[in-house]
């Protein structure tokens, strides 16, 4: 049981597939892959001429890491994720997925977004079966897709459509169609975004659950800085290139320290917080208790050595 | 042969009339589907719609009482019909009374003609609906799914869909006699412009998220036709469809009333000239028994696609 490894427990320990995992999770037989980009740009044109959305963007992603995301609006962090997915290519640059660069979508990546773009006429489990490789034979595909409902707890709404199941659900079953591949690349565009807190906490345990299960490498977009901090080993930062037009998009990238999962109230992971939204924008005003020895001044200063932050761009 | 203008004007204007409530019945439907469909795709927003006030049910809303209610003008129409030839207060050649009208039928009937009319012109609809839907379905996915589809055509047919469908006649008559052809054909241009309006709007408007998604599960082609394009515009098909009978219908009596030696609309052409108004009327309400027959047997297919494909 991979709920055995954590001794914290969770406000949020949600109900959700804690009926155990099935034993396909357990093992690790599918292939990782990592993503590579090379000095990657996109500019869309507009009415001034092309407009750069990311430049000079250098990015190793080891296999089986989970890398989060954030940065203001604009600053093309879902065009990054497009561009991974296959959905958009870049203006320069190189994507490689294992080694070998990617050319349109690819059988390898799964892509779940914001919204969970179910097909209302089908039920959630032949909206899962879509995501299922080309040629899964007919009764492996209903073993494997009843797998995942298990494993995102929707076994019981299997045959009820879209527009019959809530929000969390949905996306739920969204998260099964993406997993129904074995992706070696888990693409999530805001995934948990659209959903209420509660219900986002206890997706975000999910997918962690999952991880743990089957360590895929995992891209996800997000703007909530707590989320990233929960569930990434790095924190990417892009930066708006509207705002900096001669910079890159990588403003930084932070190292999340500790094991997952992590506890939420964990204090190193509320500095870190603040630096991101400092980053972001977003400057915290001194707190009121004398205990947060945090200088709004120096939002930079790593406050524990171990933590490793690492400024990218020059 | 001349076909005075008063009598053309007053069958084409039933039929349009018809085919304006069937239209606005098909496009009310349209609505509602594409409500649902918007809105499930939306995720969290659907259930919105799901969840969304209903009125009430009143004794309105039972199958019964709704009947009953929709007898009612009818048979008033009937009893003042009655009233008004049976006081004489307008002469029989003007206006034969119900019972005549009757009369006139069984007539027709027992002498075999009334059942070769209403075979033939049901014929010449359901073949003509039946091309005209098929290609307005194919040219529709042409140009609702492709640019230069779209680019190449769509300025063409708007411009031959602004053609009066009388207008076709003399030239569909000169290339194809008066036989079966120039009239399917008619019928078949009618039925083909209201399927390929709505279906290839409503293929230029699917939910692009849907078709995103089904790209990155690898659907490319006729695999993303089949699962998601062609299935999320099932609610525009059908009411495309509903819309084309109509146009049919009306199609139908343009085709007859001018150039026939049997059907609907040759009746009422050939009555016109003898000054049988009991015919006449017989025509006009067999077209409305017609029309809305095929209409409602094409909403109880609605009713179950939508229910499957919503």
């Amino acid at each position: 049981m991979m709920r055995g490894m954590t001794s914290t427990v969770h406000v949020d320990s949600a109900p959700v597939a804690r009926s155990g995992l099935p034993e396909r999770h357990g093992s690790s037989s599918t292939p990782r892959s990592g993503v590579r980009l090379e000095s990657i740009a996109r500019s869309f044109p507009s009415a001034q001429g092309a407009r750069d959305v990311l430049r000079g963007l250098d990015l190793d992603l080891p296999s089986g890491e989970i890398l989060a995301v954030v940065g203001p609006s604009g600053c093309g962090k879902s065009t990054l994720l497009r561009l991974v997915a296959g959905l958009d290519s870049p203006t320069e640059g190189l994507i490689r997925i294992g080694g070998t660069s990617i050319r349109g979508t690819d059988p390898r990546t799964a892509v779940a977004f914001q919204e969970p773009r179910l097909l209302p006429w089908r039920t959630l489990e032949h909206n899962v079966a879509l995501g299922l490789p080309r040629g899964t034979g007919r009764r492996e595909g209903r073993e494997r897709v009843r797998e995942l409902l298990q494993l995102v707890g929707l076994e019981h709404a299997a045959t009820q459509r879209p527009r019959e199941v809530s929000g969390g659900m949905a996306q739920r079953a969204s998260l099964a169609r993406a997993l129904a591949r074995s992706p070696e690349v888990l693409l999530l565009d805001e995934p948990f975004g659209a959903l209420d807190a509660l219900t986002r906490l206890r997706m975000q345990d999910l997918l962690l659950e999952i991880h743990a299960a089957e360590p895929t490498t995992v891209l996800v977009v997000t703007h909530d800085v707590e989320e990233a901090l929960y569930l990434a080993d790095r924190v990417l930062l892009l930066r708006s290139l509207l705002e900096d037009p001669a910079a890159d998009s990588i403003a930084r990238t932070l190292e999340v320290p500790g094991a997952r999962p992590r506890d939420r109230a964990d204090r190193s992971l509320a500095e870190l917080r603040v630096e991101l939204l400092a980053g972001l924008g977003v400057h915290s005003p001194q707190p009121a208790q004398p205990a947060q020895p945090v200088q709004p001044a120096q939002p930079a200063q790593p406050i524990q050595p171990a933590q490793t932050t690492t400024e990218i761009s020059s | 042969m001349s076909v005075p203008g008063s009598g053309d004007a007053l069958v084409v204007d039933a039929a349009s009339a018809a085919g304006r409530t069937a239209e606005a019945e098909a496009l009310d439907a349209a609505r509602r589907a594409d409500g649902s469909t918007g809105g499930s795709a939306g995720g969290g927003t659907g259930r919105a719609g799901a969840d969304a006030p209903s009125a009430p049910r009143t004794v309105w809303d039972r199958t019964g009482v709704r009947l009953a209610a929709g007898a009612v003008l009818p048979l008033l129409i009937l009893l003042a019909w009655q009233l008004t030839t049976a006081a004489e207060l307008v002469p029989a050649y003007r206006l034969p009374g119900p019972w005549a009208v009757v009369q006139a039928g069984a007539e027709l009937l027992e002498r075999g003609e009334l059942g070769l009319h209403i075979a033939i012109s049901v014929q010449r609809v359901l073949i003509g609906f039946a091309a005209g839907s098929v290609v307005g379905l194919a040219v529709a996915a042409v140009v609702g799914l492709s640019r230069a589809g779209d680019a190449l055509l769509n300025p063409t047919l708007a411009a031959l869909r602004a053609v009066p469908s009388l207008a076709w006649v003399p030239l569909l008559i000169l290339w194809l006699q008066i036989g079966e052809e120039s009239k399917i054909t008619l019928i078949a241009i009618g039925a083909f412009f209201p399927v390929f309006t709505t279906v290839a709007a409503a293929l230029r408007h699917i939910d692009p998220h849907l078709v995103e998604a089904g790209r990155c599960f690898g659907l490319r082609g006729w695999s993303l036709f089949r699962t998601i394009q062609l299935p999320a515009v099932v609610p525009s098909v059908v009411s495309g469809l509903r819309l084309a009978l109509a146009q049919a219908w009306l199609f139908l009596v343009a085709a007859e009333l001018i150039a026939s030696s049997m059907g609907l609309g040759f009746i009422l052409n050939d009555s016109q000239q003898t000054g049988r108004v009991d015919r006449i009327l017989l025509a006009i309400v067999l077209l409305a028994l017609l029309g809305s027959l095929t209409n409602a047997l094409l909403g109880i297919a609605e009713k179950k696609l939508l229910r499957r494909w919503t």
